[in-house]
């Protein structure tokens, strides 16, 4: 298989934080806004730099909301950040209204999304986001894999008309994606070809779907990995042309199942091309305290568990 | 009142109730309660480079005729209002009139996203007011009380908070509710500059917009305006239920000639 070393670890949020400096210097039209968490979201270098750019909301992400969408008027781009939580489930009715359905050009730039926040518990882990955000009209929902890709979808999130909803996270994970990998929103990533399964993988999945990949080639089995880094527009092109050569295909994300990658990805096959599909993602339950890695295990999106749920979707394949 | 501003507030008051009763449609007293507050603000004051927000998007038929006097809805779109396929419905839809660049009538949108415009104006260096008209109901929404926090924070002086104070809200007087949450100290409190009006004395709401223009002190401007519910029309005046009722023939009627008495049209 293809192989991704790497040689460094960081958390997505500090890519982020890298793509914002960069934003800082090269777009005077970007303006960054936070909830009392600037910390947390690794924008200190944007704010040291552009002052004059960045507005401090205090703890009302609502307010934060609707103060973007009043910003983008003279063609300001905002940047509207918070943990994942905060930035969804709380303030639905803002985003819908002000921002998907005035369809303004606000990107909703959200950090600590998914069972790998870790020990602050269920409260704060999210894995309902994708669901609500994919299914406004007029949103982009984009959850890169690691450091490097998720400074290039901040930089590609500026780049691109329209509401944005950016997740990243907080645990530190590899940096395996080449700083000079081409990057395009709704273009899905080939990380390596198969022939026996197709495992589309999002956010911190994609690095366990690649320990999934070297698992099963030890066993005998190729496995295409596919990088969904943007779950809408969805890579409907990349998703069918995948499944025709491998004949089914697992979905991994850290969200629910229900509403998550998976359901947008079994809409494509059930109305173009029937396959078998397996999902791994949480099953229903909302999460709890402990290390991300625990968390990870227990709910089941490790590399053994897209191992097994590969195994499943080749068995039900028609003989 | 000068003859030719009375003429006006009751020109579109007829307007506003044909609307209504043409979509046998509800939100009348609404309308009714603001539509001197808009005549001020929104047609006399407004300039071409300022924004208008009507937050409390359900009396939108204030806003379609007010926009359509001020030529940016034509007559024959007006009258499509609450049809199928209309661009008018019942609350404003967001891009379909250059002046309605927002969905408004979910409640606590506007003043933020008005925050958020006077805070894009200030960073232009732009001297445009930002008006945003709210009802006193709708200040039940803690939105109101975080933008204001911000807009105190960031020293917006160009942002002008109107708000429809007729104390009814959709299922009780706001005081029964949960108390006056829009009387005048409340936005004191915060560091807001607060005014307030007779808020169906158009001339007096020109000066006091005109005043506000002037005082660049860096608090954000608040003007409480005292409102009667359905006014210009006596058996809506003050009445809860004209929050939601279509009028019958006869009511449609009576409610005409109510106006043409109070307010002579030529």
């Amino acid at each position: 298989m293809t192989q991704y070393p790497y040689t460094d670890k960081k958390d997505t949020r500090s890519g982020f934080g890298a793509g914002m400096t960069e934003l800082g210097r090269t777009n005077p039209q970007v303006v960054t806004l936070c909830a009392d968490l600037v910390g947390s979201l690794k924008i200190d270098t944007f704010i040291k730099e552009n002052p004059e750019r960045f507005f401090q909301c205090g703890i009302s992400e609502a307010n934060m909301i609707g103060i973007s969408a009043g910003l983008t008027i003279g063609g300001k781009i905002p940047f509207a950040t918070t943990f994942a939580n905060f930035g969804s489930s709380r303030v639905f009715d803002q985003v819908r209204q002000a921002v998907a359905y005035s369809n303004k050009n606000v990107k909703i730039a959200v950090s600590h999304a998914g069972l790998t926040l870790g020990e602050d518990g269920a409260t704060h882990q999210v894995l309902e986001d994708l669901a609500m955000m994919k299914a406004l009209p007029n949103m982009t929902v984009i959850n890169p894999c690691d450091y490097n890709q998720t400074k290039q979808a901040t930089i590609a999130s500026a780049a691109h008309e329209g509401p944005v909803y950016l997740r990243f996270g907080r645990p530190v994970i590899p940096v395996f994606i080449p700083e000079d990998m081409p990057f395009e929103i709704g273009k899905a990533i080939t990380l390596n070809e198969g022939t026996d399964v197709s495992i589309f993988a999002t956010g911190h999945l994609v690095w366990e779907a690649l320990q999934a990949c070297q698992i099963l080639e030890d066993q005998g089995i190729s496995a295409e990995i596919i990088n969904i880094h943007t779950i809408k527009p969805l890579d409907v092109d990349a998703i069918l042309a995948s499944v025709k050569k491998t004949g089914c295909c697992v979905s991994a994300e850290e969200h629910q199942v229900n509403g998550g990658l998976g359901e947008s990805i079994a809409h494509v096959l059930i109305t173009q091309y029937l396959a078998p599909q397996e999902f791994v993602g949480v099953k229903d339950t909302f999460g709890e305290s402990g290390t991300p890695d625990e968390l990870m295990a227990k709910y089941g999106l490790k590399a053994e568990n897209i191992v097994e749920a590969a195994k499943k979707a080749i068995a039900r394949k028609a003989k | 009142m000068s003859a030719d501003l009375k003429q006006l507030a009751g020109q579109l008051r007829l307007k506003a109730l044909e609307l209504y009763k043409m979509a046998n449609a509800g939100h009348i007293g609404c309308s009714l309660s603001c539509m001197d507050l808009m005549i001020g603000s929104l047609v006399r004051q407004k300039r071409p480079t300022e924004s208008f927000i009507l937050s409390k998007g359900h009396a939108a038929a204030s806003l379609y005729t007010c926009l359509n006097y001020l030529g940016e809805i034509s007559d024959e779109t007006l009258l499509t209002f609450y049809q199928n396929g209309t661009t008018l419905p019942a609350h404003p839809a967001p891009n379909k009139h250059a002046g309605i660049p927002f969905a408004t009538g979910s409640l606590g949108h506007g003043l933020p996203i008005a925050t958020g415009i006077a805070n894009a104006n200030r960073l232009m260096g732009q001297d445009d007011l930002t008006f945003v008209l709210m009802s006193d109901g709708e200040t039940n929404e803690g939105t109101t009380w975080e933008a204001l926090h911000f807009a105190v924070a960031n020293r917006l002086d160009r942002l002008v908070v109107l708000v429809d104070r007729n104390r009814l809200q959709g299922f009780g007087y706001t005081e029964d509710i949960l108390g006056d949450s829009a009387a005048p100290h409340k936005f004191e409190a915060i560091g807001a500059d607060v005014t307030e009006i007779d808020g169906h004395d158009i001339p007096l709401i020109i000066a006091t917009i005109d005043t506000l223009r002037d005082r660049r002190d860096g608090r954000p401007k608040v003007v409480v305006a005292n409102t009667v519910k359905g006014k210009g029309v006596s058996y809506m005046e003050n009445r809860m239920e004209w929050h939601y009722l279509p009028m019958s023939a006869d009511l449609y009627e009576q409610a005409r000639e109510e106006v043409l008495q109070a307010y002579p049209q030529p």
